[in-house]
């Protein structure tokens, strides 16, 4: 277009066009930025959906009272007659959780045999007892309502789409550019460059410029697919989703440079992404939430800047607040990119 | 090989000329001048490993390189070829020593500098995933005066692959391609590392061709090669550099002049010919000027009359009894001024 108007094409737009050409050409990193995160998303969701409770499953010696089967099945428990040895193995193999031993003699107990480590056992043990005890008619002193929670955003779903987005948009900034800035500069492509009369920033301008591109893509990939699939609501305003996408990309991006600045090969500066990234998706609470490690581990926890990005997209999409309420993410992101990028800057190596 | 080319010497080509006298060599600066230059790479620390010494890539080296001429640095693999034109380009910061570009400094206004000379490194991933058109485009950008689109997509002859991914090209295309990035600036003087390694002989020759229309436009042209018959093809002179040293400087035909006879006559024993032949047998023959065994058991004779020295070659054969593997003369070449020169041949490496 540029030659048609007779104008000189523009060396931040070709720079960003040859990055967006590389990425659009190449099947590979289509499917990391987009059907990735799609995929691991379908997986956990399926696997961590909203069930009915287990279905109680007890076993039952010989002698156990027919009273008292029926009252458990009409209470949909499932009761399964076993000899003393079946009863053993499946009770040691989980496939009953409580067993029901009859009555030694006349006005004897009925036992309840179950292994008390397991939250299973208990829980059969608890939901036998008060259907037995019901039967026989005692009554409950305490009246209580129970209020059972469904509706979106406190499903597990609704806690792991913001900790992907948040994973994808750190992986995408560390591989999109710290990758791509030493591959360059193995292949030389980045010393050619500089032997052109272009200017350096403008590199560094385009390979952000691109991840402004694909950013919006790939969030709304997932946003649409986790609305679709899982009803995943946005609670809580978009622009705050998006200022924390952009502030968290942008934040990764600069620590790539970094990482990129001094690495000589692809090996080297994919070690040292691992290196980075790999604390974090344990830590920074992606898959579950971050309160679950020690009490003194936590301060370096909430330094981390994929937990501020974490915390501010949940912030957002589970807890609804605006461009305020993520302000302390947004202030976390700031003081992990500006250094880096400064420092990065300082130290990196063109040649 | 047949060696009838198409290209023809560069001094031949009437627009050099045009250019020359246009110059007064008193008030513009020299394309390339180069004082003492030095490059000492570390040596390598480790946890896990001895250290390893410094290295001297390039060791002190002057050298002055005209407006309009073609230049060459011609040596083996290792030499510190690449080292010096890195440094000459402004893309490695010397040790020690001077560097000035068309009578400017790498310190200076480097981006205006850039402006004026084009460089092909040796082996450049282009971005494979980038058609023609768009690289060449992308390195237009760069220039304030690039070279419209369609005159170099015609001159390095690459117009039927405009659409085509750099990664489909050839070897010989890419590397047109790569001298079109070169020459996208109109530039004064062009810097062309090993452009022929690896390529085809009919590459090889178009390659030959794009560097004489360069010149044929008033350009200078600095070029590094381990090729001798490429810098005796294209260079007005060549520099003769051998572990990061200067070691002659002079045209083609001058260097050659100083070898001590300007033929050469190659020789093999038959392994099992029986008796053998000394150095001095043959040192002591007519017209013999110096005589070379190579590590492989060839014997070569620096000869200024090549037709006394076989005959009396021959001679001495039949007289002895031996029998020869194989028995060539030649026109002396800048390979033999290397090997008289170094000991060694430029391929070694």
């Amino acid at each position: 277009m540029a030659e048609m108007n007779g104008r000189r094409p523009h060396p931040i737009a070709q720079l960003t066009l040859m990055r967006l050409r590389e990425i659009g050409r190449e099947p590979g990193v289509l499917f990391w930025a987009f059907g990735f995160p799609v995929v691991l998303s379908l997986a956990l969701g399926i696997a961590f959906r909203v069930r009915g409770p287990d279905p109680v499953v007890v076993g039952a010696l010989p002698g156990v009272s027919a009273e008292i089967r029926h009252s458990l099945e009409a209470a949909k428990v499932t009761v399964r007659d076993l000899d003393a040895a079946m009863a053993s193995r499946e009770l040691r193999g989980g496939q009953i959780n409580l067993l029901l031993v009859p009555p030694a003699g006349a006005g004897q107990a009925l036992g309840y045999r179950f292994d008390p480590a397991r939250a299973e056992a208990r829980t059969a043990r608890a939901t036998v007892n008060a259907i037995l005890q019901r039967a026989a008619g005692q009554t409950e002193p305490q009246a209580v309502i129970d209020d059972e929670v469904h509706e979106p955003g406190s499903r597990y779903i609704d806690f792991l789409i913001p900790g992907l987005i948040a994973m994808n948009l750190m992986s995408g900034s560390m591989w999109g550019v710290a990758w791509v800035i030493v591959h360059m500069r193995t292949r030389k492509l980045l010393k050619r460059l500089l032997a052109a009369p272009m200017k350096r920033r403008h590199l560094m301008y385009s390979l952000g410029l691109a991840r402004l591109v694909v950013i919006p893509l790939e969030l709304i990939v997932i946003l649409v697919f986790s609305r679709i699939f899982f009803s995943v609501q946005v609670a809580g305003s978009y622009l705050a989703l998006v200022a924390v996408a952009f502030a968290g990309s942008a934040s990764f991006a600069a620590i790539a440079i970094a990482v990129a600045s001094r690495a000589q090969n692809t090996e080297t500066v994919s070690g040292l992404m691992n290196l980075i990234m790999m604390p974090m998706f344990i830590t920074s609470g992606v898959f579950f939430a971050s309160s679950n490690f020690p009490e003194v581990t936590q301060p370096f926890i909430r330094a981390l800047p994929l937990t501020a990005m974490c915390d501010g997209l949940r912030a957002v999409m589970i807890d609804g607040v605006g461009l305020v309420g993520v302000l302390p993410s947004l202030a976390v992101l700031a003081l992990w990119g500006v250094p880096a990028f400064v420092l990065g800057l300082r130290y990196f190596r063109w040649n | 090989m047949s060696v009838v080319l198409l290209v023809f010497r560069v001094g031949e080509v009437p627009g050099v000329t045009l250019y020359e006298s246009a110059v007064n060599e008193d008030t513009v600066p020299p394309a390339v001048a180069c004082r003492g230059l030095r490059k000492v790479y570390d040596g390598k620390h480790g946890m896990f490993r001895k250290p390893s010494p410094p290295v001297v890539a390039v060791d002190g080296l002057d050298l002055t390189i005209r407006r309009g001429e073609c230049f060459g640095l011609l040596g083996p693999n290792g030499s510190g070829k690449t080292t010096t034109v890195e440094m000459i380009e402004g893309l490695l910061a010397p040790t020690s020593g001077e560097v000035e570009l068309l009578g400017q400094r790498w310190n200076g206004d480097a981006d205006k500098l850039r402006e004026r000379v084009g460089v092909a490194l040796q082996e450049t991933h282009l971005p494979e995933k980038l058609t023609v058109e768009e690289l060449l485009t992308l390195f237009r950008s760069f220039y304030a005066r690039p070279r419209p689109l369609k005159d170099l997509l015609a001159e390095v002859e690459l117009g039927e692959k405009a659409g085509a991914w750099v990664g489909k090209l050839s070897g010989g295309q890419r590397q047109r391609l790569a001298i079109a990035c070169a020459m996208v600036g109109r530039p004064e003087v062009l810097f062309l590392d090993e452009p022929t390694t690896g390529l085809d002989p009919q590459s090889r020759r178009q390659i030959w061709g794009l560097v004489a229309a360069y010149r044929a436009g008033g350009g200078t042209v600095v070029l590094t090669t381990h090729y001798m018959e490429e810098a005796e093809r294209l260079c007005d002179r060549v520099a003769i550099v051998d572990h990061g040293k200067l070691v002659r400087v002079g045209t083609p035909t001058e260097l050659i002049a100083t070898l001590p006879g300007d033929h050469v006559i190659e020789l093999e024993l038959d392994k099992n010919g029986g008796a053998g032949i000394t150095g001095d047998e043959l040192r002591g023959l007519r017209a013999v000027a110096e005589v070379h065994l190579s590590a492989e058991g060839t014997w070569s004779l620096a000869v200024s009359e090549p037709e006394h020295a076989v005959a009396a070659l021959l001679a001495l054969v039949e007289r002895k009894g031996i029998s020869l593997a194989r028995l060539a003369t030649r026109k002396a070449s800048l390979e033999d001024v290397f090997v008289a020169l170094t000991g060694r041949h430029l391929r070694d490496g």
